[in-house]
């Protein structure tokens, strides 16, 4: 039976694939017409918006962003046009589909029971667990996104990344080894250890698939608009698209499938990585130093930099503006956002479900230490190649190029590669481009299918076999209800993803971050090491840490402000009418002036006297990244709550815990049988 | 397969386990707080002491630019480290007490 519904499934996903594929030939291609892909690209910049939890304004809101007055356009440069040939994008795509399914075929076989389906029956080595743990954690953002960042701003771009490598020192000295111990699927597995099984259970669960959302709602919207940006797929067809591809590896592979997909994934990355660097370098005949002065020599670096610091009100110019693209302070202005951002990634990294997961895939703690450090080298030095990548960007396709084609950089690191390329030979920069486009698509896949194994362990393990059957499922249930679940949380993905196309994604991976490093970590850590906690603490802090977190952000500068939306029109308004004003009469505006006026007035009158979400006027809070605030509040409420509601059998409980996650001794088993 | 008894607290009081137990907080902690105040080092540096930043290195590399670089080697010098402590010290140990358990 399962077989007969993994070749329909498998027929579906590629028929539907295949839908989607076909149907773009009516839609204007996006690359086809030069003139038309700048302002597709100026409307489709939220992609970014996985990569930036605040910090990165430029990046984080520009649909909330009111159309700032532009700045003026590179004098000399031909305008820049990303153009992806669609016919070997869309062959390498399919390769790509034709791999992962035939992965999952042979996954599927193997999958029968639940500790096949949520931890590859324990049968995953630590050096694979690396390379997934790697493909779960690098989003499209983090490839696309830092490298823009580095592109339009430097060093910031450059400092931004380095927190998503350390987050991995707090997974593997606190959290890799003793939840591999002390844990068997998910979560709640590690806090109802020795608490109240079922409101833990159950509130884990809770907490599990609000993250799991927040984080999947980015990523299906970032892939809608990457994929109609890149190939011209329409926005629905491509979420339904991926979202189904999504259900196909969770739902029939489990575990085993998507630790294979997120390996495959992180494969094609690092080699697209290091081939472009490679590029990057030979550009600098493998001089870094020569490589540096390239940046600071310049002259659209220069003109760039000069016009950045202008706002500031600094007069900067030459190798002097060329050289402040090393420094910090372009992007980055409020420190203690930054603070707060590296406090949420240092402490939600490690409690993030769909990463927890994986460490219940190696056998022993020794390989989750192993597929830890993997992952951290594979990591980190896919971010210092990305130093190249987005500097490369900077000199050879100029940061006002970078913009033509998206005001937030998303596109710099493709780019780079149309054009390196290109300079071999025209047809080899049409393959890097497709080959990249399609390493972009296999991330979108393999973080999307971590994030849904994520929240259906947490329900179909936790709320439906341990809370509403006490645990009294055997496997062919318990693999018939994590199968459907998986099935329920991709539709419910897709249909978010296409509800969500308008909207403002940017605080939603702040919010993920927030809720894991305020909810998750604090009772995960507690549990672990503190001989007093018990099922009081753990729901006080979930609850407590989780409804922080989403109150902080929603009064944060993360969301749209209709009136602040309304000023910023105000002001092109204005300034498009003064300029009107200044010329001579019977001249009219420049078509493209005309047009950001009559934008202005429409978005002006629009906004003027709307109130965001929570009904405000403008944020409560400076803060985009609550961390700083939240962390605290989770812990005191976990704490507290302990000490108020003490638990002598919880007490009892911690040597047996702590001998357990210290030696292994009476592990959780993954294998069954 | 019935899961086998064990007295969890006479383990927790064995001395090898305390050893284990003292060596491993020592440890992860330190080395924990370490290299979360190094990586804190460098946004709150880049905010308060820029000047520091711009100090000129290596041609028009920066003292900026070397500090950030630095954040991944020191990360990955402190997993090669973790590891070979973690697979000699914590392990044998580990070992040995459950050699004297009779495991």
């Amino acid at each position: 039976m399962t077989c007969k519904n993994i070749i329909i499934a498998a027929s579906l996903a590629l028929s539907v694939a295949a839908a989607a594929f076909a149907e773009p030939a009516k839609a204007p291609a996006a690359g086809a017409a030069p003139a038309a892909s700048a302002p597709a690209a100026a409307g489709a910049p939220a992609v970014a918006t996985p990569a930036a939890p605040g910090g990165a304004p430029a990046i984080a809101a520009p649909g909330a962003a009111p159309a700032a007055p532009a700045a003026a356009p590179a004098p000399a440069k031909p305008k820049k046009v990303l153009k992806a040939n669609k016919a070997i994008t869309l062959s390498m795509f399919a390769v790509i589909i034709g791999i992962t399914l035939s992965v999952v075929i042979w996954a599927a076989k193997r999958t029968k029971t639940a500790a096949d389906f949520y931890a590859a029956g324990g049968g995953i080595t630590g050096t694979q667990n690396g390379w997934a743990i790697a493909g779960d954690y690098m989003s499209a953002a983090s490839f696309l996104g830092i490298s823009g960042m580095i592109s339009l701003y430097g060093y910031d771009g450059f400092m931004y990344s380095v927190g998503w490598l350390v987050a991995y020192i707090t997974v593997l000295l606190i959290i890799a080894e003793p939840c591999r111990n002390a844990g068997k699927y998910t979560l709640g597995d590690i806090l109802s250890f020795r608490t109240d099984p079922k409101p833990v259970r159950a509130v884990a669960a809770v907490a599990t698939v609000a993250v799991s959302t927040f984080y999947l709602t980015a990523q299906m919207v970032g892939a809608g608009k990457l994929m109609a940006l890149l190939v011209g797929v329409p926005y629905k067809t491509a979420i339904i698209g991926v979202g189904i591809l999504m259900i196909g590896y969770v739902v029939f592979g489990g575990m085993t499938a998507t630790t294979w997909v997120q390996i495959i994934k992180a494969g094609l990355l690092v080699s697209g990585a290091l081939l472009l660097s490679i590029l990057v370098l030979a550009k600098a005949s493998f001089n870094p130093i020569g490589f540096f002065s390239d940046i600071v020599n310049n002259p659209f670096i220069q003109d760039h930099v000069s016009k950045l610091v202008l706002k500031d009100g600094i007069t900067l110019t030459g190798t002097d503006a060329g050289q402040r693209f090393l420094e910090p302070g372009l992007l980055m202005k409020a420190p203690l956002d930054q603070i707060s951002l590296g406090m949420a990634l240092v402490l939600g990294t490690a409690g993030m479900p769909h990463i927890l997961m994986r460490f219940f895939t190696v056998p022993t703690a020794q390989a989750a230490r192993k597929s830890v450090i993997i992952a951290m080298f594979i990591i980190g030095g896919f971010y210092v190649l990305t130093t190249l990548l987005g500097f490369g960007a900077a000199i050879h396709v100029t940061p006002q190029g970078i913009m033509d084609v998206d005001k937030g950089g998303n596109m710099a690191t493709l780019l780079l590669a149309q054009q390196l390329g290109a300079d071999i030979a025209p047809i080899v920069g049409d393959l890097f481009l497709a080959f990249l486009c399609s390493v972009a698509f296999a991330t979108i896949l393999a973080v999307v299918s971590g994030l849904v194994l994520a929240a259906s362990a947490a329900i179909a393990h936790d709320i439906y076999v341990n809370v509403i059957k006490d645990g009294h499922a055997d496997q062919h249930e318990q693999v018939m209800a994590a199968r459907i679940t998986s099935f329920v949380v991709g539709a419910v993905g897709i249909v978010i993803g296409i509800a969500a196309e308008t909207q403002n994604v940017a605080h939603l991976v702040a919010l993920a971050f927030a809720v894991a490093s305020s909810g998750n970590l604090p009772v995960v850590f507690l549990s672990l090491f503190w001989r007093k906690f018990n099922t009081a603490g753990v729901i006080a802090g979930l609850v407590v840490g989780t409804v922080a977190s989403i109150g902080l952000v929603m009064v944060s500068p993360n969301m749209t402000y209709p009136k602040v939306v309304a000023a910023g029109a105000q002001k092109v308004v204005a300034a498009m009418e003064k300029k009107q004003a200044a010329l001579p009469p019977g001249a009219a505006l420049s078509e493209l002036d005309a047009k950001a006026l009559a934008k202005g007035k429409v978005d002006y009158e629009k906004n003027k006297d709307g109130t965001s979400m929570m009904g405000l006027d403008k944020p409560l809070l400076t803060l985009k990244n609550p961390g700083i605030i939240s962390i605290p509040i989770g812990f005191i409420a976990a704490i507290l709550a302990t000490l108020l509601f003490p638990s002598k059998r919880s007490e009892e409980m911690f040597d047996e815990v702590y001998v357990r996650q210290n030696t292994g001794l009476g592990m959780a088993k993954a294998v069954d049988h | 397969m019935a899961e086998k008894q064990y007295d969890w607290a006479a383990i927790a009081k064995n001395p090898k386990f305390v050893e284990l137990h003292n060596k491993k907080t020592a440890f992860l902690f330190g080395w924990w707080i370490f290299s979360t105040v190094y990586y804190f080092l460098l946004p709150i540096g880049a905010a308060y002491a820029p000047g520091l930043y711009k100090i000129k290195v290596i041609g028009v590399i920066n003292f900026g630019y070397v500090f950030a670089l630095s954040q991944f080697f020191v990360s990955w010098a402190l997993a090669l480290y973790y590891a070979k402590v973690a697979n000699n010290d914590f392990d044998r140990l580990t070992r040995q007490l459950i050699d004297e358990l009779h495991l």
